[in-house]
């Protein structure tokens, strides 16, 4: 990855105020606590956690679609740059034109009562971008194509079609307004097996086609593994791991990473056991432990990680962790043959 | 030979509905003995969820039963013919009684204004003869056996206070206090974290281990049923398109569906290769395709066969069958080979 950055987030923080109280400050809940990561323009990159992780909230805020507490988010993809922490109401418009969200549920994204053809071209006719109706059903008929939809689809209603159908639908609304930015929020996480895959597929084509960034947040790890470029892995609010995806599945330092990586289900069934258990349960965000936040958990915690939290430190080329003795657990063998 | 514990035969369900009668299972059979797994897998729409619903008698009003089917549950007393069940009193014996069910959603599954606790006990007194103290003191050791701390406590708390995992636990707990012959699990762990999905399939494991009761384990995910199941029922539109043991299965697919589906998930010991989704969308129920109901998504479809005449079971090796006019080419193909 040799092009430069489209979207540099700098000690990103999104708190929220739990309910209010009288006396004394009222408990916060830091969704998101002090993150930093830069994403290459033109790459496809993974952000992987649990659930209560923050990595949606995190997504949501490089759309200005959460309040940001802290921090600054650079954004810059060649024609205009921003500071989507500060940005201004006109500013945020045009934002909006070059950033879009593709939601998890294709069921629920969908309005029952739009054709297919007004889903679509709703995008452009929010935000102004076609001036006639002969060039927004052209501008429709494109995406819809590109996305793999035939045109007679576009005449009917969502509940016409399948999980997989509505997910391309989704896809061809996101894409209508030829946005540089997509984030994808568990974009295949509600579809079965046999058309994950497909929807896959076809976001990278797109993504290579209209050289487009990705946010691509998921839960699992093996999908992530096969699409992304670039993976952050994200525990209660911070990250602990950056890498390029071979990297971090080959030789993840963070243990966090490596019980994430060793908990996917075998495809042997011979293969069992050998798998390291994290006991426990990802901890409260409005409470999270102190020194490291993952130490609760940690099969290799220390005194030093009840008190101090990590370092950001590098690794390798491009490989960051947050980990008091990544060096040491670098010497253990992976947790899966990864090849 | 044993008699096995649970045995499918000829099982058709219909439902009638406005646009007509659906046929959602047709014709499947098959057997669980006691302290075996069983695991059913298949996409969304493909009669798993309804097939193990038969078995409790828990499908709705509008369902109607093929005139040959046939469910037999072998008790100590006797054997059970389920389908023959006329009075909401007798199916108690299926529901809860010799058979519990795990759900997929566990927050949807509890009462919520009801403690755990209260549920538990009910539950205990409908189908056992403990009184309401025994009943108390064995589901707090219920509660204990799966992982739940300060289980005294807990008992008291409503599921809006347990996280989802131990929900999970609570509603395995609740399913195995009254010793059911027969477990079915419907997709018990696809809503957890992974690593809460690998501490509950631990979990289960070991109460297999120590109950010896047989399960019925529904999922769509093939490293799941990996990991858990003996033998593996793989469904597609309502019908078992192979059966067999899990390593026979995963290891040499026999049906084209099995190794579709095998090609289209992310494998993590070969991250270059490339996803092949199963081309095209499972048919609506309404539309079951004549003759072998997967013609229309497969690669090695014979016209002239295929679309005329229904494969019936051929079987590879002992105890391995598939529905399929080629299986055998299919599972020798290498070009393709999985796993």
């Amino acid at each position: 990855m040799t092009s430069s950055t489209h979207i540099s987030v700098k000690d990103i923080g999104v708190h929220f105020t739990l309910g209010r109280s009288l006396i004394g400050k009222a408990p916060v809940l830091r969704a998101v606590d002090g993150v930093s990561l830069d994403i290459p323009k033109g790459c496809f990159f993974g952000l992987v956690g649990e659930s209560g992780s923050g990595k949606t909230t995190l997504g949501r805020a490089m759309l200005k679609a959460v309040p940001i507490t802290k921090g600054h988010i650079k954004y810059d993809d060649g024609d205009v740059q921003y500071d989507i922490a500060t940005i201004g109401k006109d500013e945020l418009k045009d934002y909006r034109k070059r950033a879009q969200l593709i939601f998890q549920d294709p069921y629920a994204a969908l309005s029952p009562r739009m054709t297919v053809r007004d889903i679509i071209a709703e995008p452009l006719q929010v935000m102004g971008i076609t001036k006639t109706r002969e060039e927004t059903d052209n501008r429709v008929r494109e995406i819809a194509a590109k996305c793999r939809l035939n045109l007679e689809h576009l005449r009917r209603f969502p509940h016409a079609f399948s999980g997989g159908q509505r997910q391309r639908i989704s896809i061809a609304r996101a894409l209508v307004c030829e946005p540089k930015f997509i984030v994808a929020d568990e974009s295949v996480a509600a579809l079965d097996v046999s058309i994950q895959a497909d929807i896959l597929n076809l976001l990278k084509q797109l993504q290579q086609d209209m050289n487009i960034t990705f946010l691509f947040i998921s839960h699992d790890l093996s999908v992530v593994a096969h699409t992304c470029d670039h993976v952050a892995v994200m525990y209660l609010g911070r990250l602990v791991e950056t890498a390029p995806t071979r990297s971090l599945f080959t030789a993840p330092r963070h243990p966090y990473t490596k019980a994430l990586l060793s908990a996917i289900p075998s495809l042997d069934p011979d293969d069992a056991g050998k798998a390291q258990r994290l006991s426990g349960e990802i901890p409260s965000p409005a409470n999270p432990p102190d020194g490291c936040r993952f130490h609760t958990r940690c099969p290799h915690a220390r005194e030093k990680c009840k008190v101090d939290v990590p370092k950001w430190r590098q690794m390798g080329d491009e490989h960051f962790v947050s980990c008091h003795f990544a060096e040491e657990l670098a010497a253990e063998p992976a947790p899966i043959a990864v090849g | 030979m044993t008699k096995p514990l649970m045995s499918v035969r000829d099982l058709t369900i219909q439902f009638r509905t406005d646009e007509g009668i659906i046929t959602t299972v047709d014709e499947i059979s098959f057997d669980i003995a006691p302290g075996e797994v069983l695991g059913l897998v298949g996409e969304s729409g493909s009669g798993k969820s309804v097939s193990a619903k038969a078995l409790m008698r828990l499908n709705a009003g509008n369902a109607i039963y093929g005139e040959k089917s046939s469910i037999i549950l072998n008790l100590d007393d006797g054997p059970v013919d389920v389908l023959a069940l006329r009075r909401e009193k007798d199916m108690q014996v299926v529901r809860g009684g010799a058979i519990s069910m795990i759900f997929q959603e566990p927050m949807a599954s509890f009462a919520p204004a009801i403690s755990i606790g209260d549920q538990m006990v009910e539950q205990l007194l409908i189908h056992t003869n403990m009184n309401k103290k025994e009943a108390r003191e064995h589901s707090i050791d219920m509660l204990a056996r799966v992982g739940i701390s300060e289980p005294s406590k807990r008992i008291d708390q409503y599921a809006f206070e347990f996280s989802g995992g131990m929900r999970q636990r609570a509603m395995i707990a609740m399913a195995l206090s009254t010793s059911p012959k027969l477990l079915i699990a419907d997709e018990p762990t696809t809503a957890l974290d992974v690593t809460i999905q690998a501490q509950v399939i631990e979990l289960m494991k070991e109460l297999v281990d120590e109950y010896g009761m047989g399960i019925l384990f529904i999922t769509h995910d093939l490293g799941v049923i990996a990991q858990t199941a003996d033998r593996v029922a793989v469904m597609y539109l309502g019908n078992v398109i192979e059966t067999g043991s899990v390593r026979d299965v995963i290891r040499e697919p026999s049906h084209p569906y099995t190794k579709g589906l095998l090609n289209a998930i992310p494998h993590l010991h070969d991250l270059e290769r490339p996803l092949t989704p199963v081309p095209g969308d499972i048919p609506s129920p309404l539309e079951r395709p004549p003759g072998c109901v997967f013609h229309t998504r497969c690669a090695y479809a014979i016209p002239g066969k295929c679309d005329r005449d229904v494969p019936s079971p051929n079987t590879m090796s002992p105890g391995h069958t598939s529905a399929c006019f080629v299986a055998k080419e299919v599972r020798n193909n290498e070009a393709e080979a999985v796993a």
